[in-house]
């Protein structure tokens, strides 16, 4: 394999250069795919059938903290990218534990936001609008919950491999999806709870 | 080259057939909505088929002058990247025909949504026109009757049909007076129709909604004024009242021939008018709430005894 | 008892038992085939576990193939249930069933796949690379596909087939039956499939080009490939999410449109159509793309007008997905929406317009020699003009309230599906054929196919434009005989009969040749212009020893008129992707997690789930770096293959 040192190491191989593009593709679908459920989303929000609405249903706190540490998530994988870059495994792979450790909070936090709204009496059954409103979520935590899963997986094999060139184009690779699943919870935040608690 | 002529002439007759075809139920209207549409579609059916001409013409030309052989063998077809004058040519004129259909058909859009042009000023008799599997159910709320299967409508007066479904989307269609709509379960549809002439009418959901669809006709009678008021008269002394019993009974899927009833179904069983937005219905909704889960849940029971079976 | 009643079918037939004991003796013979020849081994090595392109393309063809043959029995059936008024041959919940399966067969299981063949045999091969970026998504979207077909076509001998149409309208998809959750699952499946499929070509379009060939050089079926793989990605998403809002209404009673708590119906419909027109475009622009090739060749000159080819092309995906609402005019939306739809619709006419006529020039001067190929293209343009014509009449919307629903619509989407993609699939099938296997298919029967296929397109299709102005509508499963739709629905009849046996010509045609053809052809038969023609038949694993160089769009004429040189420099050493099984053990573990999934079984799938992800953990684990083709290796290839 060829291997350019000129480039950065995720760019350095042809094969890197191709899967880096093909996931940018990946994502072009990825926005399809919520820009669908968003869509559907606006249709539904207001067909609340029997069941309770946004507003009776959102509370700031727990959104705010899942705000937090994702944002914060997102800070630490861009921190994580650029040691990587500087050639630091072990500085990269904390920051990596750090925003893994965060996303599984994150996780954790929707977890308990979901059991309050079940008990609330906003299932997944109760109406159109709770249905859409927890598949956009749970879309979200689902992309989440893989990402936790694949970001271990990377960190074990910078671990056993050190950072060459298939394990930095990986990690780059997940940072991308990382960053892209904070895109679409700021898009969440804003235009799911912020408009509905308006 | 001789099969490739009798394709052409094949083509030419179906094209002529079409358009000689003024018996055809669509271009056979018996109502201001009907005529138009079926004049909107003998215009576009002209101006496609000299489309057709152009291109058959412009093929067979082609064809028959570049054979290969019709050329010298050492005959070295030339480079042609194409040609900006004829490209814009090639766009230019189909945007004309476009642009042209475009006005033609956003006019027709605004007639067929409203009430029939020549019947502006009368009073429009209004039905509630609600699919059931796989029946039509007619109201008519002024005169307090309701019908099933058939339709009697006066001449000379509009005709305005608010429709909806009690279970899959359908679609109301009565050829020789005009385009269909559809009846869906979550609110109300509007359509204007009105007939020129008295006779009888094909009318039919031509949405497909499941097994019993081909036979979900109805019959449809224009009469004059005068003979539809005597039928009301003669309907109000002779049928029995609908109930709320009786009503959840002819919503059982199934077929039924003609029925005739006073009182109509929207006194216990409302059309879905008022909750455009599907949010939190009135009180007054609570029936067809009801009456949603009921049918849901004998469903979940049929669904049950199959597995049971 | 109980656990095994729900795969009991619902409506049993002695058509059902037939075909089931038909299906089960098949599987019996290909496994007692299989271990009689020791073939089992040979399958798995060189095909099952195949990422090459050319290999997966040809398995995408032979399931295209035979979905062709299942679509078209269901098509003779509904033919022949409507042949005379109040037939009994089949009865309505039957005729549902049929008519679904037809659809989706046709639509994704035949059409997607007979061009995925296409776009995976040719499109590495004409932009001069050695495989599609990722051979291995591309094993496992073929996977992927062909176990969602093979999911939704067991339907109807295990648990019953869908029966709402190929669009599953909700509320009508109730889930009574299974039927209803086999369209979700099977669909999910292999749309999937065909999502990586899109990534892929776009990937490979992109950034493995020959050098030389910028995007303005590109061949026209390259051009057609890389905007379709961009609607799919685009389009399938939106599939993707409807088709889950639907597996969840119907296995776990969410509230998306159902007909209470908020649940609306029309925006199945919405997405649907949102996902479902450009997937039409989808269909068709590849097709384009191959007449384009195929009429270019066959003049003997070059495209007329490359660039506002591409150009229309650009412009027809655009608009594809701002016309959904034209299929279903009749909601109600009113005259304001309507109007816009109506004027977009008929705006894709334009560029539509532009390709007929920049054929029709290319045409023009050329030196027109009537191959098979050309036949089928040649005749693809008078059809297509004529379903082209009737689309721009539905596009009125006014007028639509009379045409939607009926038979007339119906003539019409036929009328652009069969003269614009089956034809184009049989052109493009008897252009390539011996680049695949090394022979030509008979040109005489291959004409006698082209013209029964169209004499019975017009005789079976033609009537249909008629009988729906007079009130047919479709999807109607009987017709009582005052409505005097009889005679015309007969003629439709006899001229589906004829188009099956035009279909049962292409079988013998193949059995012709395989045993009478010429084994001794050139790499280039029929004297082409792009770079899929410059490498030897059949083509070595490794697609070009050496990376061709290319000046223009046609790097084979270059080479052939201006002594333009495409192989320069010395071999060297190339790099090839590894086989591998995961992917199909993946897509058999996708399988039985849909069919858990349609059955409810939620232990298996759970099970199934894990399993998937535990594939794909493997794979991120797996140090696969492929390996290489030594220089001896290639020269050895490549001396046999001279000589050959």
């Amino acid at each position: 394999m060829k291997i350019d040192h000129s480039l950065p190491l995720e760019y350095s191989t042809e094969e890197n250069r191709l899967k880096i593009f093909g996931f940018w593709i990946f994502l072009g679908a990825e926005i399809m795919l919520f820009a669908t459920l968003f869509a559907s989303y606006f249709t539904l929000y207001n067909r609340t059938g029997s069941g309770p609405n946004g507003a009776e249903i959102f509370h700031i706190t727990p959104v705010l903290l899942e705000t937090i540490l994702l944002l914060t998530s997102s800070f630490t994988i861009g921190l994580g990218v650029h040691a990587m870059r500087l050639g630091r495994q072990k500085a990269m792979m904390g920051f990596f534990v750090v925003t893994l450790l965060l996303g599984l909070a994150f996780l954790g936090v929707e977890i308990f936001e979901f059991v309050t709204y079940v008990h609330e009496g906003a299932g997944l059954q109760t109406s159109a609008f709770t249905s859409i409103l927890l598949t956009t979520l749970g879309t979200h935590g689902a992309h989440v919950t893989v990402g936790l899963f694949w970001g271990l997986y990377i960190l074990i094999q910078v671990k056993r491999d050190g950072l060459t060139p298939e394990t930095g184009n990986k990690s780059f690779i997940f940072s991308l999806y990382w960053h892209f699943l904070d895109v679409v919870w700021i898009f969440i935040f804003s235009f799911i709870y912020l408009k509905g608690m308006m | 080259m001789k099969l490739k002529m009798a394709l052409f002439a094949i083509m030419m007759s179906i094209v002529t057939v079409l358009t000689g075809c003024e018996q055809l139920t669509v271009l056979d209207p018996k109502g201001p909505q009907a005529e138009r549409l079926a004049s909107d579609i003998m215009l576009t059916m002209l101006m496609m088929a000299g489309i057709v001409i152009v291109v058959f013409v412009m093929l067979v030309i082609m064809l028959v002058k570049y054979r290969a052989s019709k050329q010298p063998a050492d005959y070295e077809p030339p480079h042609i990247e194409g040609n900006p004058w004829v490209e814009g040519i090639l766009v230019g004129i189909p945007v004309l025909i476009v642009a042209f259909l475009s006005i033609v058909s956003v006019q027709s859009n605004y007639i067929v949504e409203s009430a029939p042009q020549g019947y502006e000023d009368k009073e429009p008799l209004v039905v509630y026109a609600s699919s059931s599997n796989w029946k039509w159910h007619f109201s008519y709320p002024e005169e307090d009757i309701e019908t099933v299967n058939y339709l009697y409508i006066p001449t000379d007066r509009p005709l305005e049909f608010r429709l909806y479904s009690h279970g899959p989307i359908t679609s109301f269609w009565i050829p020789q007076l005009g385009g269909q709509k559809y009846a869906m379960n979550a609110h109300v549809t509007k359509l204007h129709l009105a007939a020129d002439v008295e006779g009888e009418y094909m009318g039919r959901n031509a949405n497909f909604s499941g097994e019993g669809f081909a036979e979900n006709q109805f019959d449809v009678t224009a009469m004059s004024q005068k003979e539809f008021d005597e039928w009301v008269e003669e309907v109000k002394e002779t049928a029995e009242p609908i109930n709320e019993a009786k009503f959840e009974e002819l919503l059982e899927p199934g077929h039924l021939g003609r029925m005739t009833f006073t009182g109509t179904h929207l006194e216990f069983s409302p059309a879905p008018e008022h909750h455009h937005e599907g949010d939190k219905y009135e009180e007054e909704h609570n029936h067809s709430d009801e009456h949603h889960s009921a049918s849901r849940k004998e469903s979940s029971d049929r669904k049950h005894m199959n597995y049971n079976e | 008892m109980e656990f095994f009643e729900r795969f009991a079918i619902p409506h049993p037939s002695i058509a059902i038992y037939a075909s089931m004991v038909a299906a089960g003796l098949t599987m019996i013979a290909v496994i007692a085939g299989l271990t009689y020849f020791k073939k089992w081994g040979y399958l798995w090595r060189e095909w099952i576990t195949t990422v090459d392109h050319k290999r997966i393309g040809i398995m995408y063809l032979i399931s295209a193939l035979l979905m062709l043959f299942r679509g078209g029995v269901d098509a003779i059936m509904m033919r022949a249930q409507l042949a005379v008024p109040e037939n009994k041959l089949l009865d309505a919940q039957h005729y549902n069933e049929i008519f679904t399966t037809h659809g989706v067969v046709m639509i994704l299981f035949m059409a997607m796949p007979f061009i995925i063949f296409f776009m995976n045999f040719v499109v590495p091969l004409q932009i001069g690379a050695r495989d599609v970026a990722f051979p291995r998504l591309n094993a496992l979207s073929f996977w992927l596909f062909f176990m969602g077909a093979m999911l939704f076509n067991i339907s109807f001998m295990v648990g019953g087939s869908p029966d709402a149409g190929w669009t599953s309208y909700f509320p009508l998809a109730d889930g009574e039956s299974v039927g209803s959750h086999y369209y979700m699952i099977a669909i999910q499946i292999a749309g999937i499939g065909t999502l990586m499929t899109g990534i892929n070509f776009i990937t490979t379009i992109l950034k493995m080009r020959a050098p030389g060939m910028t995007l303005m050089k590109m061949p026209m079926f390259t051009w057609a490939s890389l905007i379709t793989s961009v609607i799919i990605v685009f389009a399938f998403p939106v599939l993707t999410v409807a088709l889950a809002m639907g597996t969840m209404d119907l296995l776990f009673g969410t509230q998306f449109f159902t007909l209470d708590n908020g649940g609306m119906a029309m925006l199945w419909a919405n997405l649907f159509w949102v996902w479902g027109h450009p997937e039409v475009y989808i269909l068709i622009l590849p097709a384009f793309g191959i007449y384009s090739e195929i009429i270019s060749t066959f003049s003997r000159r070059n495209l007329y007008g490359y660039k506002s080819m591409v150009g229309s092309m650009v412009l027809i995906s655009l608009l594809s997905f701002v016309v959904w609402a034209h299929h279903f005019f009749t909601m109600g939306q009113g005259a304001f929406a309507n109007s816009i739809f109506s004027i977009t619709t008929m705006a894709i006419a334009v560029p539509t317009g532009v390709k007929i006529f920049n054929w029709l020039l290319t045409l023009w001067k050329g030196k027109i020699e009537f191959t098979t190929p050309m036949l089928y293209s040649t005749l693809f343009i008078p059809l297509f003009t004529l379903g082209g014509v009737t689309g721009v009449m539905l596009a009125m919307s006014a007028a639509d309230y009379q045409y939607h629903n009926t038979m007339f619509l119906v003539a019409h989407f036929h009328n652009v599906i069969i003269p614009g993609v089956v034809f184009a699939m049989l052109a493009g099938l008897t252009f390539y054929w011996p680049k695949m296997f090394g022979f030509m298919l008979n040109e005489k029967i291959g004409k006698w196919t082209a013209w029964l296929l169209s004499i019975g397109f017009l005789l079976a299709f033609m009537p249909m434009y008629v009988t729906g102005l007079d009130g047919q509508a479709r999807r109607m499963y009987t017709y009582s005989e005052s409505t005097g739709f009889g005679p015309l629905n007969m003629v439709s009849f006899i001229g589906a009969a004829i188009m099956a046996v035009g279909f049962v010509l292409i079988v013998y045609n193949i059995y012709y040749s395989v045993r009478y053809a010429s084994r001794d052809i050139s790499a280039d038969p029929w004297d082409a212009r792009t770079l899929e023609w410059a490498t030897h038949t059949p083509v070595p694993e490794y697609n070009f020893a050496i990376t061709p160089e290319v000046a223009s769009s046609e790097a084979l004429w270059d080479v052939k008129k201006k002594d333009h040189v495409l192989f320069k420099g010395d071999y060297e050493k190339i790099h090839m992707p590894n086989n591998s099984g995961v992917p199909f053990i993946m897509s058999c573990i996708f399988f039985a997690w849909g069919f858990s999934l349609v059955f409810s079984l939620w232990i298996p799938a759970i099970i199934t789930t894990i399993g998937i992800f535990v594939c794909m953990t493997l794979r991120s684990f797996e140090k696969d770096h492929g390996h290489y083709i030594s220089v001896k290796e290639i020269e050895d290839t490549e001396s046999e293959l001279r000589g050959a």
